[in-house]
């Protein structure tokens, strides 16, 4: 009895200090959640209001004209959005199998004492500035592709049938494909973290059981490791997408910055971020910086719709799985 | 021991109060970035003799008028200059401080330095993409002797928004009636044909990797480069080579004495021994600063620039002004600024 007194009161004191605690707590994680919720609706907002002179002058047409015109004030998006889309699409193309390779490489095949070395390299291109990508990509990779490999793909896969006009162009060594390049380059340390760090998560007993039933190291990377991380994967392949619609400085230094469609993934073109980067310095005239940031808001809108695109396949999935 | 403190003290207040009298304002500028490095190698100098330091933020001649419009800065500098009306609308006067020049560069396999030459028209057509390869018989004509290659010629020009551009699509404003309707002239323009490089380091670098590749970028990104410029015929009908003399000689014959507020864009310069696109960089500043001190300073500045800056601009490959055109800018100082 006595026992259960002496209890009772300290009891009752920590639970009034852990309330107040507790309060605490919730009230400085909530305010976190809020500012990032206030700093995204503040940036659209700003975007969208700084861009409704070039929304109202320009109307829906802003998204379907390729006029580029900055002494005639005329200008249409639709380039800078094509760019962007293919150069990220590029990337993307590269990048994720390269990354799944890399992941599966450090958690299944390499030996023990090569994956803390790989690792960390991995984490340190992350931390490679984009500018320095870019320089690399202008000194380094462009004349290398104007050389060597433009030339061999204009040759070898121009003549494709349906494929050929993607791949004929000048020698340039900059353009689309370049920039895509260079982007795949950027992305693959983020995918591959986040990749080798869900194949992580896999519980060694599920591995281990395929093993002993005879799967091959392909197999179980198949069916145990992938379906048991895919909602984690696909989450890590958008974080490199995000990352590759938006990079500025590496593909303003090798997408030629031309105004032009062109089916060719050899010519050059033009991306959202990189026309901001190239002209906001000197756009005096309110229409065209209100075009720069209109484009800006276009680019927050092209990220946002991928994103939903990429939630609504998840879940998609894990109907179709039964979960 | 106290009292020696005390005297320190004393001492270091009367060090700080006697500095603070000797010392002048400190002088901030921002534009554009052709000037910046012989700007910064001027602000050093004139430290070092007068402990007056002047801030210059090369951040493009559009940013360096927006800047000192909203008069954040103590003076802007440009590449083009001002209109005189824009210029009494905001109270603000402007005078030239250095010379340079654009030349045109190429990467045609076989030939160096100088050793091409080109008209206004045919310059023209090749930014219009009329001409296509460097095998034309415009460009032939042109050079005699020269064996010219079956290369497709490609345009390389600046992505973002440049004095340099505004000096060399004003010049070909100049020579080709087609250019001047078809593209006219700005710090950005809707360019035919070509793709952009950011920066002049970014047209020299592309420039440098595409055979076949024609671009413009200052001098002195030319020769660091190790580029092949070429010459150009000047509007007397000379051929001439970019290069200090030449830009002098356009800065020389320029009608400085008739521009109101200096207004006057080099290009094209009458003269027989002047190279066609040349420029200069302006200085933008309010005639009744609010914060006249720091405006006078930075007067100052130039004023020394003017007198003892020759030998920092000619070691950068830009050319000082001609005296004459200096006496000009006093009488204008004395004349407009109220500091």
């Amino acid at each position: 009895m006595s026992t259960d007194a002496a209890l009772a009161v300290p009891v009752m004191r920590n639970d009034k200090h852990d309330t107040l605690i507790d309060l605490l707590f919730r009230s400085v994680v909530s305010s976190a959640g809020i500012f990032v919720l206030l700093a995204l609706v503040g940036a659209a907002v700003s975007m969208l209001w700084g861009g409704r002179l070039a929304f109202e002058t320009f109307g829906w047409q802003f998204l379907t004209t390729q006029e580029w015109d900055v002494p005639a004030s005329k200008f249409g998006a639709l380039v800078p959005i094509y760019g962007t889309l293919v150069t990220a699409g590029i990337a993307m193309l590269i990048a994720v199998p390269v990354s799944f390779g890399i992941a599966v490489f450090l958690t299944e095949v390499a030996p023990s004492w090569m994956r803390g070395p790989v690792s960390a390299a991995i984490e340190l291109l992350a931390g490679i500035p984009s500018i320095i990508y870019g320089m690399w990509g202008l000194f380094v990779l462009a004349p290398y592709l104007s050389e060597h490999a433009y030339p061999w793909i204009d040759e070898h896969l121009g003549g494709l049938p349906f494929l050929g006009p993607l791949f004929t162009g000048p020698p340039l060594g900059i353009g689309m494909l370049a920039a895509g390049l260079v982007l795949a380059i950027m992305v693959i340390p983020f995918i591959s973290s986040v990749m080798r760090e869900v194949f992580l998560t896999v519980p060694n007993r599920l591995k281990e059981s395929a093993y002993a039933l005879g799967s091959t190291t392909w197999e179980v990377v198949w069916d145990i490791v992938l379906p048991y991380t895919r909602s984690a994967v696909i989450g890590g392949v958008f974080l490199g997408l995000g990352r590759a619609l938006g990079e500025t400085m590496a593909v303003t230094f090798v997408i030629g910055n031309a105004y032009n469609i062109s089916a060719s993934l050899l010519d050059p073109g033009t991306s959202i971020a990189s026309t901001i980067a190239n002209e906001f310095g000197e756009a005096v005239d309110p229409l065209h910086k209100s075009t720069l940031l209109a484009l800006g808001f276009l680019l927050f809108v092209l990220t946002f719709i991928v994103l939903s695109i990429a939630k609504l396949m998840l879940i998609k999935l894990q109907r179709k799985e039964g979960r | 021991m106290l009292s020696s403190i005390k005297s320190r003290i004393a001492l270091l207040g009367l060090a700080a109060a006697m500095a603070f009298n000797v010392h002048a304002q400190n002088v901030t500028g921002a534009g554009s970035s052709f000037v910046y490095p012989v700007m910064t190698k001027w602000s050093a100098d004139f430290r070092n003799s007068t402990q007056v330091k002047v801030n210059y933020q090369s951040i493009g001649s559009g940013g360096g008028i927006a800047q000192i419009k909203a008069a954040t800065v103590d003076f802007g500098a440009s590449d083009a200059p001002l209109k005189p009306a824009d210029l009494a609308k905001f109270g603000l006067g402007q005078f030239p401080t250095v010379i340079g020049g654009v030349v045109p560069v190429v990467n045609v396999p076989g030939i160096g330095a100088g050793k091409l030459r080109f008209t206004g028209p045919v310059l023209a057509n090749i930014f219009l993409g009329k001409i296509k390869t460097w095998n034309d018989p415009a460009i032939a004509a042109l050079n005699p002797g020269v064996t010219l290659p079956a290369t497709k010629i490609t345009v390389v020009h600046r992505s973002d928004g440049s004095g340099t551009t505004f000096n060399f699509v004003n010049y070909l404003s100049k020579v080709s009636p087609e250019w001047k309707s078809g593209v006219g002239e700005g710090t950005a323009v809707k360019w035919p044909v070509g793709i952009g490089g950011k920066g002049n380091e970014g047209v020299a670098a592309y420039v440098k990797q595409i055979k076949g590749g024609i671009g413009y970028v200052e001098l002195s990104y030319a020769l660091q480069n190790k580029m092949s410029y070429a010459g150009m015929q000047n509007a007397a009908g000379k051929w001439v080579l970019p290069n200090a003399e030449s830009f002098a000689a356009a800065a020389a014959s320029a009608d400085w004495a008739n521009a109101k507020d200096f207004y006057l864009v080099m290009t094209n310069a009458p003269g027989d021994a002047s190279w066609p696109i040349t420029a200069s960089v302006f200085i933008i500043m309010y005639k009744q600063p609010k914060n006249a001190a720091s405006s006078k300073s930075a007067k100052e500045f130039f004023r020394w620039v003017f007198k003892n800056g020759d030998a920092q601009a000619r070691k950068l490959d830009y050319v000082p002004l001609p005296p004459a055109l200096v006496a000009q800018i006093e009488a204008y100082w004395a004349a407009e600024f109220k500091f």
